[in-house]
């Protein structure tokens, strides 16, 4: 049943730091109390609702709003011409020679993917809203369109953005070109792949969306929306509004879910709160799912080719990569940072790899932008390399796990700068794997491996010895790659009078379980109990500062924000326990929360006491103001590095290409824990969407460039009977980056699980010579592998199996 | 996500829904609501934007399962959850009652009606083979008073039906195939639930041998189909998995490749490969269904 | 356009309310009546975050006109707990961890309920089976399927507690 949770009062200071407790958040997320954007009302609220393009790509002619103006109800129509505000979408992240065509609120003359609004509408009722947005009448002319990232940067495809010659919005690359050739020209052996990294729709279970009020007497707009990082989205809505920064109030509710779609900014809360401005009303526009399908930021999207260059021993000498990374039509947020910094500095794996060279040219497309998706570029990065790893192991001839181990970064060679900029921090492989070997029994998997081949039953065992990059900073580092931000966190701890201590950060949760994990972390600094703190996330008007919630940073940079600020809070309380007990500071120790003198136990004074008197500050030492209460704003020195190993073992029927799995195990590396169930609740999740990226998942649009997987009724958000029991297990490295050691969790499993699958779906068809089979591996799909492999029929000796009428062409699906 | 506007009638009798049909056939479109199920998802994204909706899901009349003589009888409103609770169908009808075990989710099943799903004639649902492989009777009341349409004849192809603008689907009668083996085996679409492939089969028995069988398949062609030759090579055959496997290799004989259904879930290829191992897998299922009946007798 | 006076008795308390034909029973409940904790998560009738019961039966509130429910007894979220006490299965998906964003939850809770009155005793496939309506993007569904275990033990208890004496404690 996994690990057990505590209740809350079962807690105490001592332990409350890596305590299994029951999730805080829970219990109005349980009765319906809870207050997700849409749940909220406002006295005379409109609602918006936006016309997308009906075509991929098209000219707009010109748009007809008269019908739709005539509505009862309908309040106001609005098109690109009526907008009166700078009204461009920025971009997050530049890089050297990178194309940034604008991003307009609206689309004026060109429609550049489905998503593309058109016009809004704000009207009395949502049902009449949508009616309205029915009625409007758009004279278009479709045009050729173009999806796939490879075919975009060919010379006779359509352009995207009128304004450029073509669709290259960048061609960068990172590592030593000419050692990787060398690599390659003096290697023993060599593997080679082509893979696609198909496009991820995210599917939060909540769509986006934003309640928007201006208020004129204060000039203050107050904003309501599903966000991963309100400061954010205040930032850079400010300047596409020209609406003063300290005039915008943004808060995130409950939000339900993210996976880095709710981190960037959409036009479409702009639109929402220019709606409230024009109208004078509070507006509500919530996406409908076919919107969120259209418009959410998808994820992925490459084409790729690896080679991975080796000696006589398989000893891994050098690594090339070439990928063409779908931008889609516009640059989101941050979408130029994740086929690049996010992707080809973790090329190296947990591999001692001397020369790696990886060259990515981004292509715009007239598809959904593409951005951050749960994992955002390290997925695509070791999907790649453990799929080359482990062909490398079949050229080899060698066992897989084997292979891996010999190439392992020793764990002596901690920090281990790789080929490819980054320097991990701290790292122990071999234990892990060999705990995920020993979960899943490989040496009696193995021989069985062979005994049912005998059979003919296909068991597959696939492996994934991951590394990710995680606590997205620090900020002068992320500067020089191009961000346009900060990555750093701030935290704010205020003790109150009476000794309650309320917490604020700037991550920005939406299911993680912050408002717990932060209070088990500020309790264990402060010795006061958990239950006398709260943590407030998500209002720009009560935290200081922040950055948000994305790329597993919020216990590494948020928690450690709040950890440094607690540490001030005792610092200062230090000062002033000292003074009332007329003891020198250095004759003061600090445990538990009690501040005693070295030697003298019976003279202590509690830090919640000790609170009273700073606010009282009736007796205060020299040079100390009253109150208690610290802000940091903490910049870590290095990105962290979890790793881990993951198994699934399937078994494959070559008739229907259906995959059972017989155990998936999960060995994670995430540095000290601060609440395991969490934790283990992190790691279930995201396999889950592993698994649904390897076997189900699929942004599939036509040639026209519409959306076909348009609903949940055609794309597979994997169901309860889609997902394996998992068995979770971990190692404790700690990283020496923050004052935690924690390493971040939440994309472990998106990062892990799709190649554990895939390797072991090859594996088992391992006897029909099936080297690879891109995702998501449907029935169809491994069949069709089965039928088309070269040794089809000859080691599977089923008629049946070949019999597939012929089915060499017509692989379209 | 919001239908457009309509105007809501509810039907309280066969009578008063013919009526009604009647009333509203003039401009516009009229749809019948059953169980909602199909119509509402559509009527939300605008694929569907009828005028009137007539519901017809409270008609007691075409409430509720009977048992007359040989002939089961199932009024066409009945729920799916109804017929998953009812000893009758289990035992009279039990290709039938497979089938219903795996439409759509319990959510689904608890609002949608086996008169629903038969005449809305979706091609991937889960009905249409299991009628074929009863061989139902189709009852329909229209104007001109009823008719017994047998399953055979029913279904035209996609969403189309013998059922006319002016009539409704009331009853499906079915007769008893107790002691007779019943399954249904379904590759659903991961996503939609809906079936790539379904294919349900009553096998009638006597002692180890099939006297005879009938075989339906959802999800292949544009609208349910018999697989005569999968039948014809069980009649008089033995009851066992090599027979099964066998007779599941002719599955595909009558249909035309080209012909069958190929979408995003799953190509015509693909469907046809499909629907011999499903086939194989609803033949051999029938057989289990027989030695847990009996081992549970 | 035809609009429609209808009653809804939602978790014990009755409402009359005015509702277009269109209006679906989710909104109604939303939108008209507050209840909130009902959630919307697409229009295809596939994710079950609107399951509410319907006289007793859990259904997709999305996929119902609020004209049709007139007259029916609904149950949301928000009549689980009583007086104050958690539903077994809110304890159950509070102790085993089963939710992490809970837009899921309240339509999870509500379908899981729906199986644990038809089978007090699920094994984890029929769990798995029985939520195949509901779509979780969070918890990869593990701690679900514990949540509604923990429930279905924590009923039996109540429900027999001779019984699970007499057999020595717990049938899991």
């Amino acid at each position: 049943m996994g690990i057990e949770t505590i209740e809350a009062d079962e807690l105490d200071v001592e332990s409350v730091l890596g305590s299994a407790v029951e999730r805080r958040e829970d219990p109005s997320l349980i009765t319906g109390e809870a207050e997700y954007t849409d749940d909220i009302q406002r006295p005379n609220m409109a609602h918006m609702s936006v016309l997308r393009s009906q075509y991929g790509h098209a000219t707009i002619n010109g748009v007809d709003t008269s019908d739709a103006e005539a509505m009862d109800g309908v309040i106001g129509v609005y098109t690109a011409d009526d907008l009166d505000v700078p009204g461009e979408i920025p971009v997050g992240w530049l890089l050297d020679s990178l194309e940034t065509p604008v991003h307009p609120l609206l689309a004026g003359e060109t429609a550049r993917y489905q998503g593309d609004g058109i016009a809004v509408v704000v009207a009395e009722e949502r049902y009449i809203a949508s009616d309205a947005v029915d009625a409007i009448d758009v004279d278009y002319d479709r045009r050729d369109a173009v999806i796939d990232p490879k075919e975009a940067v060919e010379d006779d495809a359509p352009v995207v953005h009128d304004d450029l010659d073509d669709n290259t919005a960048f061609d960068w690359e990172i590592g030593d070109a000419d050692e990787t050739d060398a690599a390659f020209d003096e290697a023993a052996h060599t593997a080679e792949v082509d893979l696609t990294n198909q496009r991820l729709i995210p599917n939060a279970m909540e769509p986006r969306a934003t309640v928007a009020e201006y208020k004129p007497g204060t000039e203050e707009l107050e904003v309501h929306m599903t966000s991963q990082n309100p400061h954010l989205h205040r930032q850079l809505m400010s300047g596409v509004l020209d609406v003063p920064e300290h005039k915008l109030h943004i808060v995130a509710p409950d939000v339900g879910g993210g996976f880095g779609s709710k981190i960037h900014h959409y036009p479409d809360e702009a639109l929402a709160c220019w709606c409230a401005m024009e109208t004078g009303r509070p507006v509500k526009w919530t996406a409908t799912r076919t919107e969120t399908y259209l418009t959410d930021a998808h994820g992925r999207d490459h084409e790729s080719h690896a080679e991975l260059a080796m000696d006589e021993e398989g000893i891994i000498t050098g690594m090339r990569v070439k990928t063409y990374a779908g931008m889609g039509a516009y640059l989101s947020t941050f979408a130029p940072a994740v086929p690049t910094y996010l992707y080809g500095t973790l090329l190296s794996g947990q591999y001692d790899i001397p020369a790696i060279h990886c060259n990515v040219v981004g292509a715009f497309t007239n598809g959904a932008p593409v951005d951050a998706y749960r994992g955002a570029g390290r997925p695509e990065a070791l999907y790649l390399v453990e799929r080359i790893i482990t062909l490398g192991a079949r050229e080899m001839g060698m066992d897989p796990a084997e292979f891996r181990r010999q190439n392992f970064v020793p764990s002596d060679d901690f920090p281990h700068q790789t080929p490819v900029a980054v320097e991990y921090d701290s790292g122990d492989y071999e234990p892990a794997l060999d705990k995920a070997l020993e979960a899943v029994g490989y040496d009696d998997l193995r021989e069985r491996q062979e005994e049912l081949r005998e059979e003919g039953r296909y068991l597959g065992i696939g492996l994934s010895s991951y590394i990710e990059a995680c606590g997205l900073a620090p900020s002068e580092l992320a500067g020089q790659l191009g961000a346009q931000a900060g990555l750093w966190e701030s935290g704010l701890v205020r003790v109150h009078p009476t000794g309650k201590v309320t917490a604020f950060c700037g991550t920005s949760g939406h299911g993680q379980g912050h408002e717990t994990t932060y209070a088990q972390i500020v309790s264990d600094e402060l010795g006061i109990p958990y239950d006398d703190i709260e943590i407030v996330e998500g209002d720009t008007d009560e935290i200081p500062q922040g950055m948000g919630t994305y790329g597993s940073r919020s216990a590494a940079v948020g928690g450690s924000a709040l950890a440094t600020s607690s540490q001030k809070v005792v610092e200062k309380a230090k000062k002033i326990a000292a003074h009332q007990l007329e003891a020198s500071e250095e004759d003061v120790e600090f445990e538990n929360g009690d501040f005693s003198v070295a030697g003298a136990p019976e003279r202590s004074m509690h830090i919640q006491d000790v609170a009273a008197q700073s606010y009282l500050a009736h007796d205060m030492p020299d040079g100390i103001e009253p109150g208690l209460e610290e802000t940091s704003f903490y910049d870590p020195d290095n990105f962290v590095f979890p790793f881990g190993t993951h198994i699934a073992v399937v078994e494959v029927d070559p008739e229907t290409g259906e995959i059972e799995f017989e155990n998936y195990v999960a060995v994670d590396d995430v540095g000290p824990q601060i609440n395991p169930k969490i934790v283990e609740g992190q790691v279930h999740g995201g396999v889950a969407q592993g698994i649904g990226q390897a076997l189900y998942e699929g942004a599939e649009y036509d040639d026209n460039a519409q959306l076909v997987t348009g609903s949940m009724q055609d794309y597979t958000v994997p169901k309860a009977e889609h997902i394996p029991t998992m068995e979770t297990d971990s190692t404790v490295t700690p990283s020496p980056h923050n004052p935690l050691g924690v390493k971040g969790v939440g994309e472990a499993g998106t990062i892990a699980a799709p190649q554990a699958v895939v390797n072991a779906v090859t594996d088992a068809l391992q006897p029909f010579g099936v080297d690879h089979i891109d995702m998501p591996l449907t029935g169809e799909a491994v069949w069709r592998a089965v039928n088309d492999a070269p040794d089809a029929g000859a080691e599977g000796g089923d008629e049946a199996i070949a019999d597939g009428s012929g089915g060499k062409d017509g692989g379209e699906n | 996500m919001y239908p457009d506007e309509f105007d809501y009638y509810r039907a309280e009798s066969v009578d008063d829904a013919l009526d009604l049909l009647d009333e509203h056939s003039g401009a516009g479109t009229t749809e019948l609501l059953a169980g909602g199920h199909s119509l509402l998802p559509a009527m939300k994204t605008g694929l569907s934007s009828p005028d009137v909706l007539i519901d017809i899901s409270g008609v007691e009349e075409m409430q509720g399962i009977s048992v007359d003589g040989d002939t089961l009888s199932i009024g066409a409103m009945t729920r799916y959850s109804d017929l998953l609770g009812s000893d009758a169908v289990a035992e009279h009808a039990p290709a039938l009652a497979a089938a219903v075990e795996q439409v759509g989710d319990v959510q689904v099943r608890n609002r949608g009606t086996i008169g629903g799903n038969l005449a809305h004639a979706d091609p991937a649902a889960d009905l249409p083979g299991a009628a074929l492989a009863s061989d139902a009777t189709l009852v329909t009341h229209g104007p001109d008073g009823e008719r017994e349409i047998p399953a055979d004849d029913f279904f035209f192809g996609m969403y189309t039906t013998d059922v006319g603008p002016d009539e409704l689907l009331t009853r499906i009668e079915i007769p008893s195939a107790d002691g007779a083996l019943g399954a249904y085996a379904k590759k659903p679409s991961p996503s939609s639930g809906y079936a790539m492939v379904g294919v349900a089969a009553l096998l009638e028995i006597d002692g180890d041998g099939v006297t005879s069988a009938r075989v339906g398949a959802n999800g292949v062609m544009d609208h349910g189909v018999r697989l005569s030759p999968v039948e014809d090579a069980l009649a008089d055959g033995a009851l066992d998995d090599e027979t099964m496997a066998s007779a599941a290799n002719h599955a595909g004989d009558d249909l035309d490749v080209d012909m069958m259904m190929s979408d995003l879930q799953a190509s015509n290829e693909f469907r046809a490969q499909l629907l011999e191992v499903y086939t194989e897998r609803a033949l051999t299922a029938a057989i289990e269904s027989g030695s847990s009946s009996a081992a549970a007798d | 356009m035809t609009e429609h006076d209808i009653e809804l008795s939602v978790n014990g308390t009755t409402h009359e309310l005015t509702v277009e034909s269109r209006t679906l029973l989710v909104h109604a409940l939303r939108d008209e009546l507050g209840y909130t904790g009902t959630n919307v998560g697409c229009e295809s009738s596939t994710c079950g975050a609107c399951t509410v019961h319907l006289d007793g039966d859990a259904v997709k509130s999305c996929t119902l006109l609020a004209v049709q429910a007139d007259g029916a007894e609904i149950g949301t979220v928000e009549g689980l707990a009583e007086d104050g006490t958690y539903a077994p299965i809110q304890e159950g998906f509070q102790k085993e961890h089963g939710l992490q964003c809970g837009y899921c939850t309240p339509g999870m809770m509500l379908a899981a309920d729906d199986l644990l009155e038809r089978n007090p005793d699920p094994d984890e496939g029929e769990i798995r089976e029985a939520i195949e309506g509901n779509l979780c993007r969070c918890t990869g569904y593990q701690n679900i399927v514990n949540a509604v275990e923990f429930a279905a033990d924590e009923m039996g208890e109540a429900s027999s507690p001779e019984m699970t004496a007499a057999d020595g404690g717990g049938d899991d």
